[in-house]
């Protein structure tokens, strides 16, 4: 039976060639009233990508059949998962990427049944052959397509976890940390390590921990906090807690979380304040000088 | 056998720990020292620790106890210049060694150790 098919599907690939001409003038015509988006992609371009595609359909089917994951039809994935990589970049909608795939079946289905009008079994198993390969082609389009927006996502998460976490110096041996966002476990381990290796760096005996932009405390992330401030303590620098607002203040209070062994100030500048004073630094206005002349 | 040197600096004793810390060493550490402080009557202790790498709960447990036992005999001890790997390490042991005075350096720790004794002094020599 399987060789039967085999066979039968080698038809697939000539036929195609045959009536390469049709199908694809056919085909984009279903296109432009699918799925075609003329303002993120030009008809020259989707036409070219049309004509590969049908080389390559034609030159897998003729090799391996209906099977995808046979070598035949390597070229024709990796074609796929460039469309896909790329429209997905461009803005298309997953429906819109498959359909590129799926708005061929008619035409295809058309030139089939013109073929083997008088043979109903041939013209039943070749359609059954190029829906069930057409079916596989386009969610393998969609697998990708979503595959290259995950990869999208992480590498925005991977970037967005490295821009949140900055520390600054803001005087000769006081440093500043000032948390933008919701802390978890991974983002906490990537600020301790930051702000201790640049402790180290810097030489400083100050660390200011700013958590304005903090949206919730809670015991995981209070934990955390206290965390840093101990490994600040072992390696011999201060921190100084600031930025915490009522009603964060309110939480840890109502948590039970013991914050008595840490400095706390309100707002940044109390803060640097303090450690100017613990560091023996003072701040003056210059004085005016006096006009020498009249 | 190893041996880590306590180095004698004024009224001040110097550890500096630079081979990889194992439980012996840590144990004969602990005892050369709390027979050094009294034979010398040292008022502090300066332990620096920046070659260490690798730290487990019984080191740090070392160093507490070492701290709690100079403090018995009137020795103020500072740990300078940990690293941020050992930090984190012993935070998430749950050692946050409490009692025990940190420097960032060991300029660093000897000022502190120099401002504890004179507070101390000057506390004393005002009541006595």
């Amino acid at each position: 039976m399987a060789t039967m098919i085999n066979q039968k599907t080698s038809v697939l690939g000539p036929l195609i060639a045959q009536n390469k001409d049709q199908i694809l003038r056919e085909w984009i015509v279903e296109m432009n009233d699918s799925a075609r988006r003329g303002d993120l992609m030009k008809e020259g371009e989707l036409r070219s990508q049309c004509t590969r595609f049908l080389d390559l359909l034609a030159q897998g089917t003729a090799g391996g059949g209906t099977n995808l994951q046979s070598g035949a039809y390597d070229p024709m994935r990796e074609m796929l998962a460039e469309i896909s990589t790329s429209r997905a970049q461009q803005g298309f909608s997953a429906k819109e990427t498959a359909t590129f795939v799926f708005s061929i079946k008619r035409t295809l289905f058309t030139v089939i049944r013109d073929e083997f009008e008088k043979d109903p079994k041939t013209m039943a198993l070749e359609i059954w052959n190029a829906t069930e390969l057409l079916d596989a082609l386009g969610l393998y389009t969609t697998e990708v397509y979503l595959k290259s927006r995950e990869e999208r996502i992480r590498r925005q998460q991977e970037e967005m976890l490295e821009l949140s976490t900055p520390v600054v110096k803001l005087w000769d041996g006081i440093l500043a940390l000032p948390l933008i966002g919701t802390l978890d476990s991974a983002r906490t381990q990537i600020v301790m390590e930051s702000l201790l290796e640049s402790i180290v760096q810097t030489n400083s005996k100050v660390a200011i921990i700013d958590i304005t932009g903090v949206p919730t405390v809670d015991t995981v992330v209070a934990q955390h906090l206290l965390k840093t401030v101990t490994a600040a303590r072992l390696m011999g620098a201060d921190c100084i807690i600031s930025g915490v607002r009522p009603q964060i203040a309110q939480t840890i209070v109502h948590l039970g979380i013991n914050l008595l062994d840490v400095t706390t100030k309100a707002t940044l500048s109390d803060a640097f304040g303090l450690a100017l004073q613990r560091s023996g630094f003072a701040l003056a206005k210059p004085q005016k000088k006096e006009k020498q002349d009249q | 056998m190893e041996k880590i040197p306590i180095l004698r600096m004024g009224e001040f004793l110097l550890v500096t720990i630079q081979v990889d810390m194992h439980d012996r060493l840590a144990l004969a550490l602990q005892d050369d020292l709390t027979t050094r402080i009294s034979e010398t009557g040292a008022r502090g202790v300066l332990i620096d620790i920046s070659s260490l790498e690798i730290v487990d709960s019984f080191i740090g447990r070392m160093l507490g106890n070492i701290a709690a036992m100079s403090r018995v005999l009137d020795a103020q001890t500072v740990v300078v210049g940990m690293r941020p790997a050992v930090a984190i390490t012993l935070v998430e042991l749950g050692m946050s060694l409490t009692g025990v005075k940190t420097a960032l350096n060991v300029d660093a720790g000897m000022e502190l150790l120099r401002s504890a004794v004179d507070g101390e002094r000057e506390f004393y020599g005002s009541r006595f």
